[in-house]
Order: structure tokens, then C-alpha cells, then sequence
């Protein structure tokens, strides 16, 4: 049979979606347990929405979904949600400014094309920005977050990478490049081309020094950062970067929580002005957030502190997925001899009552095979009631429907 | 697909570019000759070559041909590739040879009257910058390289330079040089390419299929000493972009068409006593004649843009066919562009027509060809896209795929396309390419068309009334 899926696209099958539930409840009863609440905004935004926020790259809006709408004649085009942070934050603006913190979580579809077709143009992702606090305490408490969500996921191996929107920002404002060449530099950068940087260099030695050992060391301790501080030739910008930097990595310590500081680990740093964190489990990246102070002015709100994280739901279902699936203990067939009324009613009633004791009761009248551990065959005559459990290989009979619920349930 | 015939295609220019590329096959003798500007027959086959087949298609046209492997090999000018590649950046085309005739360049313009003509300031202002233009995937590409923070595009069929600064704050265009920009009364902002003819081919035609001897008979030729092609210029109609005046709020604002509309819509408005200066029998086309009515402003630009530039409240009133109002509405249901009067010149049906050689009679048997799935997906060619899938979705067509085009649509039967929704005047070049007829969608004749916001505007709604009483009675004088 020739599918008829669009490319980069992808279906999810109960096994997936079972899956997919099993992440999003981790991250929802988290995230509710921390104190945030849930939004969700349109599919459909804006495409200026996006490209005001300067913050996406020309080579990331180049693969956006926009079209016009069936109004759009003056021109304004839409697109399929690009990313996930930049709406919740024009939500905020619009909605939520009053409030001096909100704490927002979210699970949503991103889209972004691909064009070998084998990877998926929609992508799922769990997310959560914190808005309104600019102290360190925000950026610490919103990777304790994302961190327990992965160990609720039992994924224990994650590894934490951070970087610095910030010092780098500073880094290259030292370098005193054109205007041009810095706007081409930072574009590279965002669009995860590291090389571009190490082939330029600036007319101060000592930025050049500093420059080459935060590309080439990997820091594992806020002294790490300390040190850079006390290089010769730091200025102050750089420094005050450095110890917010320090700040964060100090907190993290004390918390027990380990990470490695490497500046060229943050792929597509877009809008981020301060921390910029990933999560990689071996070598694959689960997850990724950051500090964006500037994006809310930009998208036209008031100045606006911001950080927030997203987990991405596709490589952790490859991760999780052994540990999911259904729950076939708690579950009974119920299955009708014959479809006449009375048998059909005592059917209902059965599976009705086993579920009430939290069981999951699936009626069947075809003869179907069973892929509960409890079956329980339903007859016109005594004994009314044959009760079988798959899993110890027994069989019991009952006389009535409180008799059934009271052996299956009895029997845990 | 092409490997199944042992034919190698080339999909070679109509058009402007069509001297020069005729003189450089002859020179190289690839035996095509029959490709000149007096041929009526679209399809070729070299004399030299006996596996060669040459079929004409509008420029624009010839990049897509070519990516979707309906031909091994095109000419076509770098600007209609490169727009092309903007969009779909993956399209299997690769550039054999720069052919190095036809060269201009592609401008991001702006008016010298606009407030836009600093490109440093573009992208630092919260403006909706209107961008108008026939290359629109270069106009994006442009835009959001230049980090413009809100732009609109408005992909145009012709006549761009007649919009900034009323109508568009940037264009993007084609000319010669620098110079040629100027004396349009524009500022060029950036160059954002230059463009030559090349020869193209598809990819998997490269890697798969042995092309070499034609490739051959290009690089032999392009070797050579004496390139006749180079100094042959091509014709393109002279225009100038008029005087530019301060816009007058109170001023009804008319569009009036260029093209084959002209000459009738010139008859009509003579008839109505509005006469255009620069607009009729004039060696140089003036993109805003000057009316004998002060309280008019005209300007030419494209019948089939008129309908989104009137919703957009660019002009108040149009002269335009049915058909581009249609095609604007089953696009945008909701615009406010509404017909005001049938004008009665420039009558044609909007036909649906199959090759001779299809055994259908009407629309249903071609739904049920395509049903039984031994013409699926249904392609089909028309400049009307919006009226073709709507008459396609009402006749429970399915599946179909629509490729748009610029005009010659008649070519695209039957290798290229299966079905053709295209105007007709009398069906005798339908029938002269074998085509046959099997449904009439609708009459289009010329219309005034208005903004229904525009009428309602207590500034305009008087004149607006009496110049649409005028063309009422024009119209009805000439019906009678």
C-alpha cells in the first residue's frame, strides 16, 4: 500500500501516544507541583510575530510554515507555530503583564521544515517560561525543575551543559567588529557555527587569550568562571557577565546539581541574553532553555525579566519507551456468549462495576483474544459467571456480578 | 519518467529572450530550426539529433519544468532559477552554463519620494514595509535577510515600478544598471543579483542519462571567438513612470490595464469623454497619464493585480476582467472588492480543455477517469489557480495538482499537463493544438471594479458615484 502521509510527518500509535501521555503527566504533575500553571496558545500566529522579534535567524525563518490566510489579501501572512517561547511570551504581553511573576508551563507542536523529509517537520516539546524575576534563584530553580522531570522520567544519565548569552555578547562587543560583520558573526553563532568565531580575531590580545580558553576548556565548577574573572584585560561588562555566570554555576553547586560550562554548547541561542542550558543524553539533546531577558520589549511589551526551558517530547519517547506501555494486570475481558439482551445487560453491568474498583473492562461479543490478565465469560446459565486469570493459569465460577468483582478484586 | 523514452527534452524561452537563444542553437547547430520568433508550433525536433525534442514555454516557467523532471535541459534567465531556489532550495537543478546573454540585474528598489530609501533605516522602523514584485520568493529572502521586523509581499504579474511610493514602500526588480532604475524615478537599494541566461538541466538527467553530446555542441559553441548572441538585444516596450504627484486624499484613484486590455479600455474611456494622456497610441507608455478629469488619478498596471491592490484600498476603482475579480475572490472570500458595472469589451470564456486524444466528453467522465486512478494525480495547467481549484473541488475532482503559469498554457498539453483552464475568445488556437473543449466555467468580459469601503467614504463617494454612472452609460450605449 502506497502511504499517503505527508512527508515529515508522523503518525502516533497507541504504543507512541501511550508514550507520549507518559512524558506529559511527568511534566504536568511537576510543573503543577512547583507552583506553574498551564497555558496553550493558537496553532496559527502572526509571521511578524516572528521576524519583529528579531531574534530568529533569515536561515530559520526561511523554514517556516506562512502562507496567507483566506483574509490575508492585505499581504499579512501566518504561520504554523515556529517555536514555542515566543508566543507564550506575546501571550504574557497581552493577557498577564500585570502580574509581577508568572510561572507558565506548556506542551506544544513546533513546525519547521525539513528538507530531507525523514525527520519530523512537527515536533513536540514541554515547556515552561518563568516571567517577571530576573535572580539567578530563577534560572537554578527552572533547571531543578526540568532535572526533576527527568528523573521522574527515570532518565538519570542526562547531562547538563551551560552557557552564557551574555559573556558571549560581551566577548564580542570586545572585539569592536563592524556592524555588519558582528550582526553576519552573531547570525553564524546562533545558527551553531562556532568556527566562524575562532577565525576571528580582534585587535586586543587579551580578548583573544580569553576568547580561545572559553572555546577550547570545559569548565566543571563555578571556580572555573572565577578564574576567567581574574584574568588581565577582563572589562567590567564582561566581568559583571561573568559573575551572574558564577552566581548561577555557585547555586547549582551547593544544590548538589553537576553540569560542565562549555560556551559552544547552546545550538540557536536566538533570544537569549544570560544562561543558556542544554540536556543531552548521550551525546542527543533532550532539552534546552535560557534567559531572555529582551524578547517581551521586543515583541512590544515592557521590560520584562524572562527564562524558561523545553524538553523535546520525540528523542525522549526513544528513551522512555521500553519503560511504557499498558498495564495489562489491571485489566479484565468481558465477554458475552451470546449477544441476547439479557446477557448484553449483564455485561454492562459487570464491566461498570470493575471499573468503579479502577480496573479497565473491555466488553466483547466476537470472540475476540483476550490481552487482559483477567477473563471473565458470560453465560445464559449457571454457572453464569467463568472466571479465568490468565496470568496464574486459574479458573473460578461465579454466581453474580458482586461475587466476580469481589474475587478479581480481592485477588491483588 | 524520462528514462522510459530515449528522448532528451530541452525546454527552450518564448519571449524576450527567444532572439538571442535562437541565434546561439543555430551558431552551435543543434538543428533546431524551427525555434524563431515566427514560429506558431510549440513543439521541436532537431534535424541534427534525431533523439532531440524542444518544446517553448514562457521563461518563467522553464526552471520548474526542469526541477520537476519534465525536461532533461532548459534556457532560462538566473533570476527566474534563483527565485525558484529561494523557495525550494532543494530542486533538483544544477547551472550547466552561463550563457552570458540577457544580462541585468535584480534591484531592491525604492521611490525617491517615499520615506524608505535608506536600506540602514529599513530595518530598524516598526512600518509594515509593502513589498511588491514578480520575483516574491527573492523579495522574502531579501526582507528577512534585511531583518525587517513587519513586511508584506505582493507578487505581481507586471508593471512594478508604477507602485512605490503610493502603493509599495520596496520593490524588487529587474534592469539593466543602476541608471536605467534611476530614470524611473527610483532609488536602487541593494543588488541582489545578477543574471545572465544559463543553461540548465535536472539533476537525476545528469546522473543518469547520457546528455554529453549535447552538453558538446554548448561548450563547442561557447568556445568560440565570434558570439553573435551577445550583441543581439533584447525588445522590451518602453514606458516611463509619469509625473509623481503629492497624493490627494479627495482624488478618486483609478487603476486602468496595460496589455491587450488597453487598446479597448482606451476605446471605452475615449467614448465615457475621460482621456488619458501618455495611455493611448504613445510609442512610450506612461504609467500615470494625466486625466482631463483633476479629481482622477490614473495609473497602468496589470488587469490580473488590480483586484488585491483595490482590496487593499491602493485604488478605489478598476478596470479589469471578471475572471482576475473571480480568481481574487475564491481566493479571499472575504474581500472587499466588488463588481460595479460590465463594461461589454473583452468577452471571453473560461473553458476547461482536454487533448484531442483523451476519451472524455465532459468534466464528470474526466472525474471518473481520474476516480479509476489511470489519471492520478489529474495535472493541470492554468494562470487561474484559484478558479481551477474551485471548479475542480466542486466536481468532486480528486486528486489533482495544479501548476500555475504565465500565459501558453496551450503548450502543456498533452506531456505536461492533462487539463487547461484557459481563456478563449473564438476556440480556434484551442483547436489549431489539437485541444478540445469539454466544459465553459463562465463569460468574463471587462468590469469596473470598486472597494465597497471606498464607496462608502463620505470624501469619495460622490465622485465615485457619478464616475460609475458615467461607464453605466458608456457601457449600456454600447450594448444597445
Amino acid at each position: 500500500m502506497i502511504s499517503q502521509r505527508c512527508k515529515g510527518a508522523y503518525d502516533l500509535l497507541p504504543g507512541d501516544t501511550e508514550c507520549f501521555r507518559y512524558i506529559e503527566d511527568a511534566f504536568r504533575n511537576s510543573c503543577i507541583n512547583w507552583g506553574y500553571r498551564e497555558v496553550r496558545t493558537p496553532t496559527l500566529e502572526y509571521l511578524h510575530l516572528f521576524t519583529s522579534a528579531g531574534t530568529l535567524t533569515p536561515s530559520m525563518l526561511n523554514k517556516v510554515y506562512s502562507f496567507l490566510d483566506w483574509d490575508g489579501w492585505s499581504g499579512e501572512r501566518v504561520v504554523l507555530r515556529p517555536d514555542g517561547t515566543i508566543p507564550v511570551a506575546r501571550l504574557y504581553t497581552e493577557n498577564l503583564s500585570k502580574q509581577k511573576t508568572a510561572k507558565l508551563f506548556y506542551i506544544t507542536n513546533v513546525f519547521a521544515f525539513e528538507e530531507t523529509g525523514k525527520e519530523n517537520r512537527e515536533k513536540w516539546q514541554c515547556g515552561v517560561e518563568l516571567l517577571g524575576n530576573p535572580n539567578p534563584t530563577s534560572d537554578v530553580e527552572i533547571i531543578m525543575l526540568a532535572v526533576e522531570v527527568l528523573k521522574n522520567l527515570r532518565i538519570e544519565e542526562a547531562e547538563i551543559q551551560l552557557s552564557h548569552a551574555g559573556v558571549l555578547k560581551a566577548l564580542l562587543k570586545e572585539m569592536k567588529l563592524a556592524p555588519q560583520k558582528e550582526a553576519k558573526l552573531q547570525n553564524d553563532l546562533r545558527d551553531g557555527n562556532w568556527k566562524a568565531l575562532s577565525k576571528i580575531k580582534a585587535d586586543n590580545p587579551n580578548t583573544n587569550r580569553l576568547l580561545s580558553l572559553l572555546l577550547d576548556l570545559r569548565g566543571k565548577s563555578s571556580g572555573f568562571l572565577k578564574n576567567l574573572q581574574a584574568l588581565p584585560g577582563t572589562s567590567p561588562e564582561l566581568k559583571a557577565e561573568l559573575d551572574n555566570f558564577a552566581q548561577i554555576t555557585n547555586l547549582l553547586d551547593s544544590l548538589g546539581c553537576k553540569y560542565q560550562i562549555d560556551i559552544t554548547s547552546t545550538r540557536g541561542f536566538e533570544y537569549y541574553t544570560g544562561l543558556c542550558f542544554q540536556f543531552l543524553v548521550s551525546n542527543q539533546r533532550v532539552g534546552g532553555g535560557g534567559r531572555y531577558n529582551d524578547l517581551i520589549p521586543l515583541i512590544g511589551g515592557k521590560d520584562t525579566p524572562a527564562c524558561g526551558f523545553a524538553l523535546y517530547i520525540d528523542p525522549l519517547m526513544n528513551l522512555v519507551k521500553s519503560r511504557t506501555g499498558q498495564n495489562t494486570d489491571r485489566g479484565v475481558m468481558v465477554k458475552g456468549i451470546k449477544a441476547t439482551p439479557e446477557i448484553i445487560k449483564s455485561c454492562f453491568s459487570l464491566a461498570q462495576s470493575l471499573r468503579n474498583i479502577g480496573y479497565i473492562a473491555e466488553i466483547d461479543f466476537d470472540s475476540r483474544q483476550a490481552k487482559w490478565r483477567w477473563l471473565v465469560t458470560v453465560q445464559p446459565k449457571s454457572p453464569r459467571f467463568i472466571i479465568t486469570d490468565q496470568l496464574r493459569k486459574q479458573k473460578k465460577e461465579a454466581a453474580s456480578i458482586t461475587k466476580v468483582v469481589d474475587i478479581i478484586g480481592g485477588s491483588s | 519518467m524520462l528514462n522510459t523514452t530515449n528522448y532528451v527534452r530541452i525546454a527552450l524561452p518564448k519571449g524576450k529572450l527567444l532572439p538571442a537563444t535562437s541565434c546561439l542553437l543555430q551558431e552551435i547547430e543543434l538543428g533546431l530550426e524551427n525555434y524563431n520568433q515566427d514560429t506558431r508550433i510549440y513543439r521541436l525536433k532537431s534535424t541534427r539529433l534525431d533523439y532531440l525534442s524542444a518544446k517553448m514555454f514562457q521563461e518563467k516557467d522553464i526552471p520548474i519544468q526542469v526541477a520537476v523532471g519534465n525536461y532533461d535541459l532548459g534556457i532560462c534567465g538566473l533570476d527566474w532559477i534563483e527565485e525558484l531556489l529561494a523557495k525550494y532550495t532543494e530542486s533538483p537543478l544544477i547551472k550547466v552554463a552561463n550563457l552570458e546573454y540577457d544580462r541585468s540585474n535584480i534591484y531592491l528598489a525604492a521611490s525617491k519620494h517615499g520615506g524608505s530609501s535608506d536600506i540602514n533605516i529599513l530595518p530598524t522602523k516598526w512600518n509594515n514595509w509593502r513589498m511588491v514584485s514578480e520575483y516574491p520568493n527573492l523579495s522574502e529572502a531579501s526582507a528577512l535577510n534585511l531583518r525587517l521586523k513587519k513586511f508584506s509581499i505582493f507578487p505581481v504579474w507586471g508593471a512594478v515600478e508604477a507602485y512605490p511610493p503610493e502603493d509599495a514602500d520596496l520593490i524588487v526588480l529587474r534592469a539593466k544598471d543602476e541608471k536605467e532604475i534611476k530614470e524611473l524615478g527610483l532609488i536602487p537599494l541593494k543588488n541582489l543579483l545578477s543574471s545572465s541566461a544559463f543553461l540548465i538541466a535536472n539533476r537525476d538527467s545528469l546522473q543518469t542519462r547520457n546528455i554529453s553530446k549535447i552538453l558538446a555542441y554548448f561548450s563547442q559553441g561557447l568556445k568560440k571567438r565570434k558570439k553573435p548572441w551577445l550583441q543581439i538585444e533584447p525588445k522590451t516596450d518602453k514606458y516611463s513612470n509619469g509625473h509623481y504627484r503629492e497624493p490627494d486624499a479627495k482624488a478618486i484613484r483609478l487603476a486602468v490595464p496595460d496589455g491587450h486590455q488597453q487598446k479597448p479600455a482606451i476605446e471605452f474611456l475615449n467614448r465615457a469623454g475621460l482621456k488619458l494622456a501618455g495611455y493611448s497610441g504613445d510609442k512610450v507608455l506612461n504609467r500615470r497619464p494625466a486625466l482631463n478629469y483633476e479629481w482622477i488619478n490614473a495609473k497602468v498596471i496589470r488587469p490580473q493585480d488590480m483586484p488585491i491592490q483595490v482590496a487593499n484600498g491602493n485604488f478605489d476603482l478598476a478596470i479589469t476582467g471578471i475572471d482576475w475579480l473571480l480568481d481574487h475572490l475564491y481566493r479571499f472570500p472575504s474581500s472587499p472588492v466588488t463588481k460595479l458595472v460590465e463594461l461589454g469589451f473583452g468577452g471571453v470564456r473560461i473553458v476547461a480543455v482536454v487533448s484531442q486524444k483523451l476519451p472524455v466528453n465532459d468534466i464528470s467522465d474526466l472525474k471518473n477517469l481520474v476516480a479509476s486512478g489511470k489519471l492520478s494525480p489529474l495535472r493541470v495547467a492554468s494562470e487561474y489557480t484559484n478558479i481551477t481549484d474551485k471548479y475542480l473541488r466542486d466536481n468532486h475532482v480528486s486528486w489533482y495538482k495544479i501548476i500555475p503559469t504565465w500565459g501558453a498554457s496551450e503548450a502543456f498539453l498533452p506531456e505536461d499537463a492533462d487539463l487547461l483552464i484557459e481563456n478563449t475568445q473564438t476556440g480556434k488556437t484551442l483547436a489549431t493544438h489539437n485541444l478540445r473543449i469539454i466544459d465553459t466555467l463562465f463569460q468574463s468580459t471587462a468590469c469596473l471594479v470598486g472597494n465597497k469601503n471606498s464607496l462608502k467614504s463620505p470624501a469619495k463617494r460622490q465622485k465615485i458615484s457619478s464616475l460609475v454612472e458615467i461607464f453605466r452609460r458608456t457601457a449600456g450605449s454600447n450594448q444597445t
